[in-house]
């Protein structure tokens, strides 16, 4: 979203190399429309109090008597339930923008926080080496050996339910991912002259580390990130579902799609199905923006 | 004297990539007669490898022969349907490559490799392949071909793989073997036991061979005719000795120079200053221009091939006609 | 080869070891067993006693002691709910989640090969690039999703395929499967299909990049010079060439679809290791989930070596090396 926002500022007509990321990144239609829909999901779940027809965690305003109402039904509250309600009579619309709100902040949250952790083990491991750096993967190679749910699975089992319980499992099974990235690339970056120079120069070692190596190391990163934030969001949904992730009292949209499953059986499809796709289009098209974003940035497709 | 076995007139073969149109091959004729080697000389990216592809039709997009003709026995290549091509390739054509470590396939075994050769063009069994694989083998001198013929390529050194290669190309007695750059990755002795090989051959089956290469003195030894490549077209061409012996064009006349052997001992080694130019904008008017010693305002003009000794075509407006100047 | 395999057992059994550690400390250390297991309204001097039987008053160290030697007897505790031994509950849903995985996995391979094939000879074609927009689509779509959806279009809408439970099993080596009966299968269908969705997407994008790189190869090139006909050359030169990285990753793979086969074997009610650990997690059965935990780091190991062995069946690169030494 930051991208579209900083693309949009008027720049000098000099061919910088953000610019010709941004031309790069937007030739093609189908990555720039995964951004575009992006951007609205964001909106939409950054605005939701000011757009939705009810607030779905209130139970005050939830009327039990207009539960599993049909889409498109006018309900005893006045206003139309175009995308149906729920067994609590909730208002699927509201459920599903308060939900997007939830994943997204828990996608965003977990994966900026993995980052900060990853990259700056994977930093140290990669500048430290010796036993540092042998001590950091194997504990990077045990993790990613194990399978991200299991993991996930049973630290909510001794967390307890709740969004900082998410966030944190989610953290504890990601953080992995970009300490191999960024270690990947600063042991190339770290043989290259500039970083000799640098530390020719005497230049504190943080300064090294954070002025000089780890810029270098962005590109691998914010794709890595781009694509660890879609993981994120449907593992946290995964996680809903199988009723260890959010509390009952404030479903995302996995715990929205579990409540509809029982109701499915007899037809009432909505309840599940309309999260799914809002759920859904949300990873499709952070996944697009990543996989353009991997093509743009990564130096060996290039000519 | 009977038509030559290939003849190459005007051959263009053009790359369109998105940021132009490389003309790796603009404009190149020779021709090769019966049992006759012919040696391919110019740096990398002369279009010398471009050209051996172009004649095998193994030139992939977005490369293209976007126009002349390749004369193979009295038919055009260039018009042949990928079906017909197929039916030559490798049996009346065949083509031996670079580097003997990539060529064949790592995860089959000589055998397989050989008998599908065998059984892609003769309707014949699998037993009989096996026996003219076998018997192949030992023509290129690989000692007990029957044990080999069950390794994988792995198992071979550099030397041996390359004799498998060419094995695979002299399976169906091809009237054409492109070698392109055959014996560059291999060691000097092996070079020259391969070069002997090869030249034994060609001798005694009347295949007759185009010889990819950018060392003057594997040439030497080995061809009867050569031409010199730069930036895609050719710029000298005759007979082997005589082209050696008096280099015309200044760029054959320089890469003769640089031939280490060739100068004498604690005199500085000459070079060609620069480098070969990009293909996609190449220089108005002859492309050595900027690095010739004997460019002048007149090469700004497109220098055309003229046989301007018998027997002797040259594309240069300041051939070295009489002795060199001293340097 | 001996110091080979040596070398890779003593690896996996650190592996085991350390794990081991991990799950331990996670189940036994953090939580408070005693809260579960001993009635609320217990004394103090029963706590106590209570305390001492389970061995909760040793040292960490000690009781981790006790755990390994216990566990290294087979002995992983009983369930809390059963009452039976955690391990023998794991068994017995053991071929229900094997047989899931493994349909999964041969199902990623038969659709996902020829797909990805397709697409890495023809990069540019129309066809080609759906085939990659699916594979987008299969690594977003959230997999217990997509089983809900199955179960509302095949068994809600149209009523053919059954929409939950094992149906009839049949007995082979002592154990009840469900790919033997027409039935089982037909339950069978729709979990399957549910769990190789992400599979199907990663063999058609590995087979599709091995295809784009082998291309490039010379010895490809060798072959169309060879003049072998381009079935040949695709499916014998290439293909070969490209199972190897496939199955590598598949079989790597067959660990985590056992582990994701939790959501899928929830979503349609599918009685297998899965199931029961999701019913464990939520009434904190902790002698299964630890079970559970250290039955699949063994089976990743085991997973690991096997994959290891067949690569190098394939490879005869890989083949020659462990001979040599």
């Amino acid at each position: 979203m930051s991208d579209a926002v900083i693309a949009a500022k008027p720049a000098d007509k000099v061919e910088t190399p953000f610019r010709r990321f941004v031309s790069e990144f937007a030739e093609s239609k189908v990555a720039l429309g995964g951004l575009v829909v992006f951007v609205i999901i964001a909106l939409l779940a950054i605005f939701a109090p000011w757009i939705t027809p009810q607030n779905p965690y209130d139970l005050a305003e939830l009327d039990i008597m207009d539960g599993r109402m049909e889409p498109g039904t006018v309900g005893g509250a006045g206003f139309t339930y175009w995308l149906g309600t729920d067994d609590q009579g909730r208002d699927m619309l509201s459920g599903i923008i308060y939900g997007l709100r939830i994943s997204l902040t828990v996608g965003a949250g977990s994966a900026l926080i993995a980052c900060l952790i990853g990259a700056s083990l994977g930093l140290l491991a990669a500048y430290a080496g010796g036993r540092t750096d042998s001590v950091i993967m194997r504990l990077v190679d045990l993790q990613l050996s194990f399978p991200t749910i299991l993991a996930a699975l049973m630290i909510l089992a001794f967390l307890g339910k709740g969004i900082m319980n998410v966030v944190i499992a989610l953290v504890l099974v990601e953080w992995a991912y970009y300490a191999r990235t960024v270690r990947g690339t600063a042991l190339v970056e770290r043989r290259r002259e500039y970083i000799e120079a640098a530390q020719c120069l005497a230049l504190p070692t943080h300064r090294v580390l954070f002025r000089h190596l780890l810029p270098n190391c962005l590109p691998p990163l914010i794709v890595v990130g781009t694509m660890q934030v879609a993981r994120a969001i449907a593992l946290e949904a995964t996680l809903s579902f199988l009723g260890l992730g959010v509390p009952i009292t404030e479903p995302s949209l996995g715990l929205l799609i579990a409540n509809g499953y029982e109701y499915m059986l007899s037809g009432k499809y909505w309840i599940s199905f309309y999260p799914g796709i809002a759920l859904l289009i949300t990873i499709v098209s952070i996944n697009l923006v990543g996989d353009q974003l991997r093509d743009v940035l990564n130096p060996r497709l290039k000519k | 004297m009977t038509a030559p076995t290939l003849e190459v007139r005007d051959l263009q073969t053009h790359f369109f990539t998105r940021a132009g149109v490389v003309k790796a091959v603009d404009g190149v004729s020779f021709s090769v007669g019966r049992g006759k080697v012919m040696g391919l000389v110019g740096e990398s990216g002369s279009g010398k490898s471009v050209t051996g592809f172009s004649i095998i039709g193994l030139v992939d997009p977005p490369g293209r022969i976007a126009g002349g003709s390749i004369l193979f026995q009295g038919r055009d290549l260039a018009k042949l349907s990928e079906e017909e091509m197929r039916d030559l390739r490798g049996n009346r054509i065949a083509m031996i490559f670079q580097d003997p470590m990539m060529t064949l396939n790592p995860v089959l075994r000589i055998d397989t490799q050989m008998i599908e050769t065998v059984q892609a063009h003769k309707k014949v069994s699998h037993e009989e392949a096996r026996q003219r694989a076998r018997d192949t083998l030992g023509m290129v001198g690989i000692p007990s071909p029957d044990e080999r013929l069950k390794a994988y390529p792995h198992q071979f050194s550099g030397g041996m793989r390359q004799r498998v290669a060419i094995a695979i190309a002299l399976l169906h007695e091809p009237q054409l073997i492109v070698a392109d750059e055959p014996t560059t990755a291999l060691d000097v002795t092996i070079q020259g036991q391969i070069l002997a090989e090869v030249q034994k051959l060609c001798a005694t089956t009347g295949t007759s061979m185009i010889w990819i290469t950018h060392d003057l003195s594997v040439v030497a030894g080995l061809a009867d005719d050569i031409a010199v490549m730069y930036a895609g077209r050719i710029v000298e061409k005759g007979a082997v000795g005589e082209v050696l012996d008096k280099p015309l064009h200044p760029y054959t006349h320089g890469l003769i120079g640089s031939v280490p052997s060739r100068n004498k001992r604690g005199e500085a080694l000459r070079q060609i200053p620069g480098m070969t130019p990009s293909l996609l904008n190449l220089p108005q008017g002859c492309a050595f221009r900027a690095r010739c010693p004997r460019a002048s305002e007149a090469c700004l003009a497109e220098p055309i091939m003229a046989e301007i000794v018998p027997g002797r075509d040259v594309r240069c407006i300041h051939p070295h006609l009489e002795a060199p100047e001293a340097a | 080869m001996t110091v080979y395999l040596v070398r890779r057992i003593l690896q996996a059994l650190l592996v085991v070891l350390a794990m081991s550690l991990i799950v331990f400390i996670g189940v036994y250390a953090i939580g408070d067993p005693v809260e579960i297991l001993i009635s609320p309204d217990a004394d103090q001097i029963e706590r106590e006693r209570a305390v001492q039987a389970l061995g909760l008053d040793l040292p960490l160290w000690q009781q981790y002691a006790v755990f390994l030697t216990k566990a290294l007897q087979g002995d992983l505790g009983r369930s809390f709910v059963y009452n039976e031994p955690a391990l023998k509950l794991i068994l017995q849903r053991m071929p229900a989640t094997m047989e899931l995985a493994f349909g999964a996995t041969i199902l990623a391979l038969i659709i996902g090969l020829p797909l990805g094939l397709y697409a890495g000879l023809r990069p540019d074609g129309r066809f080609s690039r759906m085939i990659m927009a699916g594979s987008i689509l299969g690594f977003s779509l959230p997999t217990f999703w997509v089983g809900l959806m199955l179960i509302m279009v095949f068994a809600v809408y149209l009523g053919w395929l059954p929409s939950t439970g094992r149906g009839e099993t049949g007995t082979l080596l002592g154990m009840q499967w469900s790919f033997l009966t027409w039935d089982g299968l037909r339950h069978m269908a729709m979990p399957a299909i549910n769990l190789s969705l992400f599979k199907i997407s990663l063999v058609i994008r590995l087979t599709r990049a091995g295809v784009r790189e082998t291309m490039l190869m010379d010895y490809v090139k060798f072959a169309r010079a060879k003049g072998l006909s381009p079935a040949r050359v695709t499916f014998v030169h290439v293909f070969k060439n490209i199972l190897i990285p496939v199955v590598t990753v598949v079989g790597l793979e067959l660990g985590s679809t056992i582990a994701f086969s939790v959501v899928t074997e929830s979503v349609f009610a599918w009685p297998g290791m899965g199931k029961l650990i999701i019913d464990s997690i939520n009434v904190l059965d902790r002698p299964v989930i630890v079970a559970y935990l250290m039955l699949i780091v063994l089976m990743f190991i085991a997973i690991n070596l096997i994959v290891d062995l067949t690569y190098s069946m394939l490879d005869p690169r890989v083949r020659l090396e462990s001979k040599g030494t």
